[in-house]
């Protein structure tokens, strides 16, 4: 990867994490950890990887992104608001009675989002139906989901997995946010799904992984999976919970919560805005 | 003797017939494609039939993700699992975002027969009923069946259809027109208005019969969509009649009667006694004798009838 995009990339991202910050603290509420872990992802998405455009959200044969993992609103909002599908000052109304920016993603009043999640698991489901139509229509969209690793506890995600090996969906690619963390702690201690990378392949997965927080990286994954043909694309994505807010990494307490003025200061600070 | 046809088989052939002229529509099923009958489908398309596999929350948000590229799906599976099972993902993956998905299922209440409780739904009603924006119908016969099969595939939006196992006459006749939300008047009375709907229709125009031989005139109302209800021919019924029993073939709680009681409380206060299934269980037995044991016959609804016009008083 060249400098200059790389350094684009790193910026782009930055920016994204400031939305982040931004619309919770504004909220005083949501969910800034699992958000911060997929803000390096969703920003190469959108601004590498996904045939979309802020200037027609609905063009038909655009590639299709459902964030199965709802809660992590924020870092959708932020980064379709660098893409130039909503405006970057609507994040603070985040959460609020009049805004069109719900706590979990809304497709009917919020250009770009693709479809409404929130619901743990149930995403998966939609990206396999997206999936299916685009393969019976020979048509060369392709369709990415982003789940949570605590979300791969929800049956449903299995279901769902079944159906797109059996289907051989190889224009489907999840990935899943390996952060490591869910409300009630350590996804090891309170249920853990691992092995991820066995149990995808014995579903007729092909398995790839990359470190969330390197752009050459997760590069190399959605390369892996283009060059796929035959079976759908899982891409175990190592990240670090609440990355680039020297308080909130890797800190179960900051799943779902806030930061106080305070706390707003010096992750702004940590995001080189001060 | 009428001709007796299953919903569901009137579904099947329906799904194979405008799957011709339709050819966006697409139709899956969680392997009951031999019971629902979506099998005369897939005989048909093949190539538009997936099966799921027992996996109906996953079937759930297949459909949904279909829809929004563009097909008609149809998921269908029993009652129980369509509505029951997949509450959650029909309310939040298809209700919430108003997803163009048709719900086709069959094996609805007690003329399951004899599978018994755990197959038995008598809830979706009330369960597809509180969903936003959902079209809730229930036919009465073959024709119905069919005519509504077509209507939801015209309707943009979700739709959820329900279909009996069993075997039922046809009481509309070739030239019936269907309409979401009309409700359809198949008798004149006076003295009680019978509201009913799915396989109980039949049975209402049969207690009609009863209470004429005692000198009651009874009109009898087909109420196929459960919502949008008919609040126009309900309140009217109400009015000319006085008193009203509701017949259906789910609970008496949140289903056809609920949603009459409902109107009417609101807007032209009247008796209304519901014939249904009472807040318990179905159990195992041929569908036949349950709809007495259940008390969903004529017999039982012209009782209710009686007790109404005595509420008049």
């Amino acid at each position: 990867m060249d400098t200059k995009k790389l350094e684009f990339l790193k910026e782009t991202a930055r920016r994204v994490r400031v939305g982040i910050i931004d619309a919770v603290f504004s909220a005083a509420s949501g969910h800034p950890g699992g958000s911060l872990s997929i803000a390096d992802v969703v920003t190469y998405l959108y601004f590498e990887k996904l045939n979309v455009d802020p200037a027609d959200p609905q063009k038909a044969d655009r590639d299709r992104l459902v964030l199965s993992k709802g809660h992590c609103a924020p870092a959708l909002y932020s980064v379709l608001a660098q893409k130039g599908f909503l405006p970057v000052e609507d994040l603070k109304t985040l959460r609020k009675t009049a805004s069109y920016l719900q706590g979990h993603p809304d497709m009917k009043h919020t250009p770009g989002v693709d479809m409404s999640s929130g619901s743990l698991g149930q995403g998966t489901s939609v990206s396999c139906g997206m999936a299916l139509s685009a393969k019976l229509d020979g048509a060369d969209y392709k369709v990415y989901a982003i789940l949570g690793d605590g979300e791969t506890q929800e049956g449903q995600v299995w279901e769902a997995a079944m159906f797109a090996g059996h289907y051989g969906l190889s224009n489907l690619c999840w990935l899943v946010d390996l952060n490591g963390l869910q409300i009630d702690g350590p996804i090891a201690e309170v249920m853990n799904p691992a092995p991820h990378e066995d149990k995808f392949r014995a579903f007729g997965w092909n398995v790839v992984h990359c470190d969330a927080h390197d752009f050459e990286s997760i590069e190399a994954a959605y390369k892996a999976f283009d060059e796929c043909s035959d079976k759908p694309t899982v891409i175990i994505s190592h990240s670090v919970k609440g990355k680039g807010v020297s308080f909130m990494e890797n800190n179960v307490n900051w799943h779902g919560a806030a930061p106080n003025a305070e706390q707003y200061e010096i992750a702004m600070a940590d995001l080189g805005e001060r | 003797m009428a001709e007796k046809i299953a919903t569901r088989e009137a579904y099947g052939k329906a799904l194979a017939e405008f799957g011709a002229e339709y050819e966006n529509l697409v139709v899956l099923d969680a392997d009951l494609a031999a019971a629902t009958k979506t099998g005369i489908f897939k005989k048909a398309f093949p190539e538009r039939f997936f099966d799921c596999g027992i996996a109906e929350n996953n079937m759930i948000g297949v459909a949904a993700g279909l829809a929004l590229t563009g097909k008609i799906p149809f998921a269908s599976s029993f009652a129980m699992f369509a509505a029951g099972r997949s509450y959650e993902q029909v309310r939040n993956t298809v209700g919430y975002p108003h997803i163009n998905v048709k719900i086709g299922a069959t094996h609805a209440g007690i003329t399951v027969g004899e599978d018994g409780a755990t197959h038995q739904c008598c809830e979706d009603l009330a369960l597809m009923r509180t969903i936003p924006g959902m079209v809730v119908i229930n036919p009465a016969d073959a024709v119905e069946a069919r005519l509504a099969v077509k209507a939801a595939i015209e309707h943009d939006g979700p739709v959820y259809l329900r279909f009996g196992r069993m075997a039922v006459p046809v009481v509309n006749g070739d030239d019936y027109k269907f309409e979401i939300g009309k409700g359809v008047k198949l008798a004149d009375g006076c003295d009680v208005a019978l509201i009913a709907t799915g396989i109980e229709v039949e049975q209402a125009l049969l207690a009609r019969d009863i209470l004429a031989a005692e000198g009651i005139k009874a009109s009898v109302v087909n109420i196929h969509t459960i919502k949008p209800l008919d609040e126009e021919l309900v309140i009217a019924e109400a009015k000319a009649c006085g008193a009203v029993v509701t017949c259906e073939e789910h609970s008496i709680i949140g289903g056809l009667g609920s949603a009459v009681a409902e109107v009417l409380s609101e807007k032209c206060p009247t008796p209304v006694l519901k014939v249904g299934v009472n807040d318990e269980f179905g159990r195992s037995g041929p569908a036949k004798e349950l709809v007495s044991y259940f008390h969903l016959d004529a017999e039982s609804i012209a009782a209710k009838a009686r007790e109404a016009i005595a509420l008049k008083k």
